[in-house]
């Protein structure tokens, strides 16, 4: 069967985000960027389906503006077959995004659609889920186990105090938590392999949707500070202080 | 105007998450109506209706919503949405899961996780993990959204007297299924409504040596936490992670055992009230937002806090 990742370019998770002195947004201007790393756990789920031999073709979409490829590159050298970037420069919703992947769907016709439950930057959490409405697909999100049964697969979901599974029929999507897998690295190789796969770019007006926004953006600040308090040298001084001052125990 | 609120509930209770959905959707202004979809659930629903604030509640009762599967939730609540000017749900892993569906069902968009309410179109919700806070307006007819539960206070649980009118809307997309379900059973509070929490980080070193945190935590009453180092280390489940990617808690003391406070921890947290934290390096940033800090080895200072509770 043939599997769809999608993925998004997203600022490093180990860098640190500062918001511009104009609180109009958050200064990007030379950050790295990278794969979202939800997303990295999506491509890695699609290589271990294909592993399985349960996957026959992976194929990675990326929406973004042109260097987005570099992500669509990391992803066919951990083992994607073909991608497409659907090039943008603008900052889309969810809904959009939603729309778009929905054209490459019926292009396509995957079985499987595997993507990451939210992107570190905007946090989200929406767009595998308007997928699923938008397709008529069922939906695994917060997936923690993937097994394919037949016409079905069975996804293990983390839910607020434990773990639930759900059986979807195909096709379906799944979205990734942190659990599913931990993603492998590139090897050299297949990083010199990746840049011959093939790549195909197309437009949010090939696939016919029109990129609009409702939600607009009235300012960005960075989040209350709080304060440094005090250091106690023992534990009976902190119960102390616990008790007494702060009154929490 | 009229608000409609999503209860989040298990049929025979209803969630603590719903009173502080409610409370943001008072905030909003206008009537607040609750739905209750589920099957069997009427005793949820009685629950709903008490609720101070609430004006109506909506009751589905029907197989099909029994364990609020996304495909059949999605369908319904875009039906009976849209009479509305707002529909709300808590960003629970419930909330998360059908309300994106029910958005794209209207063709509206979203706002994750709000966490202030400035007016009728406007919400602040935290983005990049916490470090930096957006307030956004929406122009969409009817705004769709989750709610942080610990930025609301949550409403009276009694006090209201509201009339319940069923709804006979069947909504089965018949395409997925509820298999089986594995809960943690513990008799500590939940995470998210626990007044103290108390949690482990990758100083931990081990999933047995958290034995200790739940010994102090059963002494005090206090749920146990963890970053996502030690979930990714594998010594504790994921359902107890706190930090932007697990869950967002603000008890009235967070103890932070063991952990450094990468950001993404500390945007799950830094809104508790007291902080307190144990860790053997001085320079580990967690005390740069603690009250009060200790540094010192947990494998020493948590027995000895044990002992001294």
């Amino acid at each position: 069967m043939k599997v769809l990742v999608a993925v998004k370019r997203v600022i490093d998770y180990n860098v640190k985000v500062r918001v511009k002195a104009d609180n109009s947004d958050v200064d990007l201007t030379n950050v790295k960027m990278a794969m979202n790393p939800f997303c990295e756990i999506a491509v890695e789920e699609a290589v271990r389906l294909k592993e399985k031999g349960i996957a026959s073709e992976i194929v990675v979409v990326s929406i973004g503006p042109k260097v987005a490829q570099e992500q669509i590159r990391t992803a066919l050298a951990l083992g994607a077959d073909r991608g497409i970037l659907i090039e943008t420069e603008e900052k889309l919703e969810p809904l959009t995004v939603a729309k778009l992947l929905k054209g490459v769907i019926e292009k396509e016709q995957p079985q499987i659609v595997l993507m990451g439950k939210q992107t570190i930057d905007s946090d989200n959490n929406q767009t595998g889920q308007m997928l699923g409405a938008l397709t008529g697909m069922p939906q695994g999100t917060f997936a923690s186990e993937v097994a394919v049964d037949g016409d079905k697969v069975n996804v293990t979901r983390e839910i607020d105090g434990g773990l639930r599974t759900v059986a979807l029929n195909l096709p379906a999507i799944v979205t990734t938590d942190l659990r599913l897998n931990e993603p492998r690295y590139a090897s050299l190789p297949n990083i010199m392999k990746a840049k011959r796969k093939p790549l195909d770019t197309t437009t949010p007006a090939d696939l016919g949707v029109e990129v609009k926004s409702t939600l607009s953006l009235v300012k960005v600040t960075p989040p209350a500070e709080r304060s440094a308090g005090i250091k106690v040298d023992s534990v009976a001084t902190l119960v102390d202080k616990l008790k007494n001052d702060a009154k929490v125990l | 105007m009229a608000i409609l609120v999503i209860a989040e509930h298990d049929n025979a209770t209803l969630k603590g998450a719903t009173l502080n959905t409610i409370t943001a959707a008072t905030k909003i202004g206008g009537d607040v109506e609750v739905l209750v979809a589920g099957s069997g659930c009427g005793a949820a629903a009685e629950a709903a209706a008490k609720v101070a604030g609430v004006a109506k509640v909506l009751v589905a009762d029907n197989a099909a919503y029994e364990y609020q599967l996304a495909e059949n939730m999605g369908e319904l609540v875009a039906e009976l949405g849209k009479g509305y000017s707002h529909i709300l749900a808590a960003a629970t892993t419930t909330g998360k899961d059908f309300l994106p569906r029910a958005a794209a069902l209207l063709d509206v968009n979203m706002i994750s996780e709000v966490i202030g309410v400035e007016g009728e179109d406007t919400f602040v919700r935290p983005i990049y993990a916490g470090n930096a806070i957006a307030t956004v307006k929406s122009s969409d007819s009817i705004k769709v959204m989750t709610v942080r539960g610990t930025a609301f206070d949550a409403a009276a649980a009694e006090g209201g007297s509201a009339a319940t009118e069923s709804v006979d809307v069947a909504k089965d997309a018949g395409v997925s299924a509820f298999a089986s379900e594995e809960l943690a059973k513990s008799d500590r509070p939940e995470l998210t409504a626990a007044s103290v929490v108390i949690s482990g980080g990758r100083g931990m070193g081990n999933g047995d040596n958290f034995e200790m945190l739940y010994k102090v935590a059963d002494k005090i009453g206090a749920a146990v936490g963890a970053s996502r180092a030690a979930v990714d280390a594998g010594f504790v489940p994921n359902d107890m992670q706190v930090g932007q990617t697990g869950k967002i808690v603000a008890p009235d003391l967070y103890v932070a055992v063991g952990i450094s406070g990468a950001i993404q921890h500390l945007a799950g947290m830094k809104d508790s009230k007291v902080i307190v934290a144990i860790n053997k390096d001085e320079e580990a940033p967690i005390f740069q937002v603690a009250d009060y800090g200790l540094v010192a080895d947990l494998f020493d200072a948590i027995p000895e806090l044990e002992s001294a509770l």
